[in-house]
């Protein structure tokens, strides 16, 4: 698997992702500067957590018409994986490769704290390696991961088991108290119809190691891993190329 | 061309929550402003720009709102040029 990183200006997980593919998977990485327009051979491209631009206008308003984005735009057209955590999610949210938008956290404050998400759909390239209805511990570390859309988005996402993470409670209920930033229905991740582009709140790359606290992240990256070298996606490529 | 001064005026979408118009509220409650009922925190951007018409400045602002400077899904816009809605 060779996985291209897009650094922006503003980004601050890129290491962590690098470090995660490299050093804990012990597979290629390598960082694509965002002013370049080519992504060379890749097999997944991760648009890492940070504050691209500054935030300045919108997370990810900015970040979203960099000269690499119409370079992710045809990759993900064309059915390669593209994996948006955190800012890259809103990136990802902000290009149209995904539904809905993050607005601020409902109670205003940067989040920085453990959360209870559980896997709602274990069936696709990001997940398998997980087990149904898995429940995680991750990280999130925004301020704006409040995920919104219109009613009939939601509704769409919901029935087609788009929504991949939701936040739960320690025991893995829904629960109010669960939801860290408001997001409608607790949704920590939504992939698109395709089913080649997720984004999410929370960072697996900071749990990938018994150090950090949790491997629960560990588990996106094997699944990608799987699903390119069992030669899943390839196919998968194949048959978005053909169609 | 002729310069002009547009204000695009940004607002969360109605019923879309917003916290900080929230926050803001209650604050002016606390300190007595009872007669307040709503309030929405949105961001001005004031743009000079050059155009050959008052209505050609509108569109061209309209367009940077759609691609730019509004997100659809979440806020609504506003514009005035010089002065006029």
């Amino acid at each position: 698997m060779r996985v291209a990183i897009v650094t922006f200006p503003g980004s601050n997980c890129d290491y962590d992702c690098y470090k995660a593919i490299t050093d804990v998977l012990r597979r290629s990485a390598r960082f694509v500067w965002h002013g370049e327009t080519r992504l060379g051979e890749a097999d997944v491209v991760i648009l890492p957590g940070g504050f691209s631009y500054g935030d300045y206008l919108r997370a990810g308003a900015i970040a979203r018409f960099s000269p690499i984005m119409p370079a992710v735009q045809a990759f993900a057209a064309a059915g390669g994986i593209v994996l948006g955590i955190c800012n890259g999610f809103q990136i990802l949210c902000e290009a149209g490769l995904l539904p809905g938008a993050l607005i601020r956290n409902r109670g205003l404050k940067f989040l920085g704290q453990p959360v209870h998400v559980r896997v709602e759909n274990n069936e696709t390239l990001f997940t398998r390696a997980y087990a149904p209805g898995q429940l995680l511990r991750l990280h999130i570390a925004h301020g704006e991961g409040n995920y919104v859309a219109d009613a009939e988005t939601i509704a769409e996402l919901e029935s087609s088991r788009r929504v991949v993470f939701r936040y739960v409670s320690a025991g893995g209920e829904v629960l109010d108290s669960g939801n860290p930033n408001g997001s409608t229905h607790g949704i920590a991740g939504v992939i698109n119809a395709g089913g080649n582009v997720l984004g999410l709140m929370p960072h697996p790359e900071r749990s990938v190691e018994a150090l950090l606290g949790s491997t629960d992240g560990l588990g996106i990256f094997r699944s990608l891993q799987r699903a390119v070298e069992s030669g899943i996606a390839e196919r998968r490529l194949v048959t978005a190329e053909a169609g | 061309m002729n310069a002009y001064t547009i204000d695009v005026r940004i607002s969360p979408r109605a019923g879309l929550l917003d916290p900080e118009g929230k926050a803001i509220h209650h604050a002016l409650h606390s300190l007595e402003f009872d007669g307040v009922e709503d309030v929405r925190v949105g961001k001005l951007v004031r743009l000079k720009l050059l155009a050959d018409s008052p209505d050609g400045a509108r569109q061209a602002a309209e367009a940077m709102c759609r691609k730019l400077l509004a997100n659809p899904v979440t806020e609504d816009f506003e514009i005035v040029v010089d002065g006029r809605n």
